[in-house]
């Protein structure tokens, strides 16, 4: 076993060596510019860039042409809600969203509240899902656009986005879908659903950093400003050299998912109520979101009267996180959790554990021994733990002023 | 293609460096050491990660004379461009922004787009040779610009402007100085302190690093808003997990141009030198000629034979040049550069460009001209036959 053990897999994945593999000659024998068409080198590299948009799409069953490269789901998602509120901003100027959204959907809503539009951010459900009916009452006469997740980065739940692409096409309203943390683990159907833009990710699906797509539906259409001007690149939609070789990546690796998704992902629901069940088996531990509707690669655990800080200094052994990446330089806790409901004592003690392409059984039990032996000494030293066995009901008590 | 072409496009792109793709190797997942963090997750992955890009910073910083804490990663050089120019603009109320004349469409297209929002642009004219004009900035500098854009090296001509005095006038009257630096760094010494600028943009994949990193320099005293929003990365100044693989390559590259500028100004100069005496013999009319030049770029004409019918033949003979930018390759327009020098249409529709670099010998410029010769013996046969 190779130490620390990666648990964190939402966080990043590593590039699968086939991917390396096909990335590699993009950094060598060939370098062109895509944009350069009076030479081979830049209409090889044209044609790589095709094909990997090619195999983007039929990831997501979407046509080539409704694909724009970008530097990764965090341009995406700036690039589709302002990109969106700046060209419709005539028909209204109402957004909704949901709290637990990744930082990248948030901070860009929170800046086009700064500029005028006005926000509604709704509360989830105890399971971590939204609820359609509140869903359907924020909507207003002015909602022009709505940006719900597809599948929750610390929690890994499954929001009902055919559900929701419905209510928005009846409501003329723009439906905007974070896709970072779904591809590869659930089937994407655009040709069904009835979603107006999509982002994605390669280095959540082992391919490279640095590269994203934005999907934009041509029917019906969707317009967009765009948010990166110059020489007039993806159909002026995104200006900017195009980067061949982490697009070939990510082109490769899309294709790897639509190829072994099915069977990879019976093996990491395997490994995931191999590692639920072991957890779960610990006494006071609380699992967060809902079971039924999330992704197998996630476990997002909490461990009663265990401090956060100690909990993850004493697992030094296994790379986990106890909230998002990008989150993960404060000592707030994680808001995704508060929105759940958990107080800051439980947010603070959760760890997230993410299963991935080269998760293998042995690093699960070494995980699961692990965690019974160091919660189980973390709690010896707890006088919460202490009152917890005496029978003390925590929440009742009055704590002194001091 | 049994052969590769000789490649004469060092300014639309570069390959990259042999020991660049190295560094990069491991966070693409290559070999013993490899390497796959989140820069921003705590773990040993990730503060690896982390290290790596912190080193690069260092490198970046250091190849440009400034200092670490100023360099803001993005994903190129037009990234870079947009964030200042929006960046900057989303921190006054709309007011006067120069730009010159010659400016890369990265640069020209978010000024038009400010334009949109309310800002009052100006473009700076240029003289027969290239370089900015006197009379035309003096008029510009007497509007009081809030912002002042003006590239280091044009892309097409190399006309280096004197940029020191341009960002030296401009903060007299209180602008923020920006430079796209995209074509100078590893060309021409580029110091951020000495040239006096606000903020400079840089590209890795013109300097033999990989294409999808590229940096503003920016002073810590200018406040900018950020162009994309989220996780909070790069100071906030630009969210998005880092491409760590790509940043690691700038990072080298920035190191190993920097510690060959000096040598290889000189080798490029002497092979420009020659190739130019060259396509004079072949009745070249070479633009910028009188003005201070990238030492790797030659801009010229043959004639009135169109630019792009001569950079297919040269295709076609094997040798990989541009009739202009890449970014505008699929646009019909000549170049606009030209234009704004005062180049007629026609001539300017003759342009073709050559850059050299890393690569590039004496063989493959003597091979070059000669095979010049034949292609443009061949189009003025053809046209005499034609008439």
């Amino acid at each position: 076993m190779k130490f620390p053990i990666y648990l964190d897999y939402s966080a990043t994945t590593p590039v699968d060596p086939r991917v390396a593999e096909k990335m590699i000659p993009w950094l060598t024998e060939h370098f062109g510019n895509p944009a350069s068409r009076s030479h081979a080198y830049g209409w090889a590299a044209e044609e790589a860039v095709e094909t990997a948009r090619e195999q983007v799409a039929a990831l997501v069953n979407a046509d080539p042409k409704e694909i724009i490269w970008t530097s990764g789901a965090t341009e995406s998602n700036n690039l589709a809600i302002k990109g969106a509120a700046h060209f419709y901003k005539g028909k209204g100027k109402h957004v909704i969203t949901l709290k637990t959204e990744h930082k990248a959907v948030l901070d860009t809503v929170r800046e086009l509240e700064r500029e005028g539009f006005e926000a509604t951010y709704l509360d989830v459900q105890e399971n971590g899902l939204v609820d359609l009916e509140a869903l359907k009452a924020a909507i207003r006469p002015d909602t022009i656009l709505i940006s719900v997740m597809f599948v929750n980065n610390e929690v890994g739940v499954i929001q009902p986005i055919a559900e929701i692409g419905e209510l928005c096409r009846e409501k003329g309203i723009v439906f905007h879908v974070d896709a970072a943390q779904a591809t590869g683990k659930i089937g994407i159907d655009l040709a069904a659903l009835k979603v107006d833009l999509m982002s994605f990710s390669a280095h959540k699906t082992y391919g490279p950093k640095g590269i994203g797509a934005l999907y934009v539906r041509r029917k019906p259409r969707v317009r967009l400003e765009a948010q990166m001007h110059g020489g007039g690149h993806e159909r002026g939609l995104r200006s900017g050299t195009l980067a061949t070789h982490q697009i070939v990546g990510m082109g490769e690796a899309f294709r790897l998912a639509r190829e072994e998704m099915g069977v990879e992902n019976e093996r990491i629901r395997r490994l995931r109520d191999k590692l639920l069940a072991g957890l779960t088996d610990i006494e006071a531990t609380y699992v967060n979101g809902d079971l039924e509707q999330r992704v197998p690669h996630n476990l997002n655990i909490s461990f009663a009267y265990v401090e956060g800080e100690s909990l993850i200094m004493a697992i030094k052994e296994i790379a986990v996180s106890s909230g998002s990446a990008c989150t993960s330089a404060s000592l707030e806790p994680s808001y995704v959790l508060r929105a759940l409901g958990r107080n800051d004592e439980l947010a603070h003690s959760s760890i997230r554990f993410s299963i991935g392409r080269f998760t293998t059984e042995e690093e699960v039990d070494y995980t699961i021994d692990l965690l019974r032996r160091k919660i189980g000494k973390l709690r010896e030293l707890s006088p919460l733990w202490e009152m917890y066995k005496d029978g003390v009901d925590l929440d009742t008590v009055q704590w002194a002023a001091h | 293609m049994s052969f590769a072409p000789v490649y004469l496009d060092w300014n639309a792109t570069t390959p990259l460096d042999e020991v660049v793709r190295e560094a990069m190797l491991p966070w693409l997942g290559v070999g013993e050491q490899a390497r796959f963090g989140n820069a921003s997750s705590r773990h040993e992955y990730g503060r690896q990660a982390r290290a790596a890009i912190d080193e690069a910073r260092v490198r970046v910083a250091s190849a440009v004379g400034a200092h670490a804490t100023e360099v803001v990663f993005t994903s190129g050089g037009s990234e870079a461009n947009n964030l200042f120019l929006k960046g900057a603009a989303g921190v006054f109320k709309p007011a006067l922004l120069a730009i010159s004349a010659i400016e890369h469409p990265c640069v020209r297209e978010p000024a038009r787009q400010l334009q949109r929002g309310g800002w009052a642009l100006r473009e700076i004219g240029v003289d027969a040779q290239g370089l900015v004009d006197e009379a035309s900035w003096q008029a510009v500098l007497a509007e009081r610009p809030r912002l002042v854009s003006v590239m280091m090296a044009n892309n097409e001509t190399g006309v280096v402007q004197d940029l020191a005095r341009i960002a030296a006038q401009a903060r007299t009257v209180g602008a923020w100085v920006h430079t796209d630096a995209v074509q100078a760094v590893g060309k021409l010494e580029v110091d951020f302190r000495t040239l006096g600028v606000h903020a400079l943009s840089l590209s890795a994949h013109k300097i033999g690093g990989p294409l999808g990193a590229g940096a503003l320099i920016v002073d810590k005293r200018v406040e900018l808003t950020p162009l994309i929003a989220g996780g909070g990365q790069e100071r906030g100044l630009r969210s998005g997990t880092e491409n760590v693989a790509a940043i690691v390559g700038f990072g080298v590259a920035c190191e190993r141009a920097r510690a060959a500028q000096a040598q290889e100004a000189q080798r490029l100069g002497a092979l420009r030198e020659e190739l130019e005496r060259g396509l004079l013999q072949c009745g070249a009319s070479i633009f910028s000629a009188q003005a201070p030049r990238l030492p790797n770029t030659v801009f010229f004409a043959i004639g009135q034979i169109d630019g792009e019918t001569l950079v297919a033949k040269l295709d076609r003979a094997g040798f990989a040049c541009a009739s202009g930018s890449a970014c505008s390759s699929a646009n019909p327009e000549p170049s606009h550069t030209l234009l704004a020098m005062g180049v007629e249409r026609g001539l300017a529709r003759a342009a073709v460009r050559i850059s050299l670099g890393r690569d590039t010998t004496a063989e493959q410029v003597r091979a070059f001209l000669a095979a010049l010769a034949g292609v443009t013996d061949n189009l003025r046969n053809l046209a005499s036959v034609a008439a």
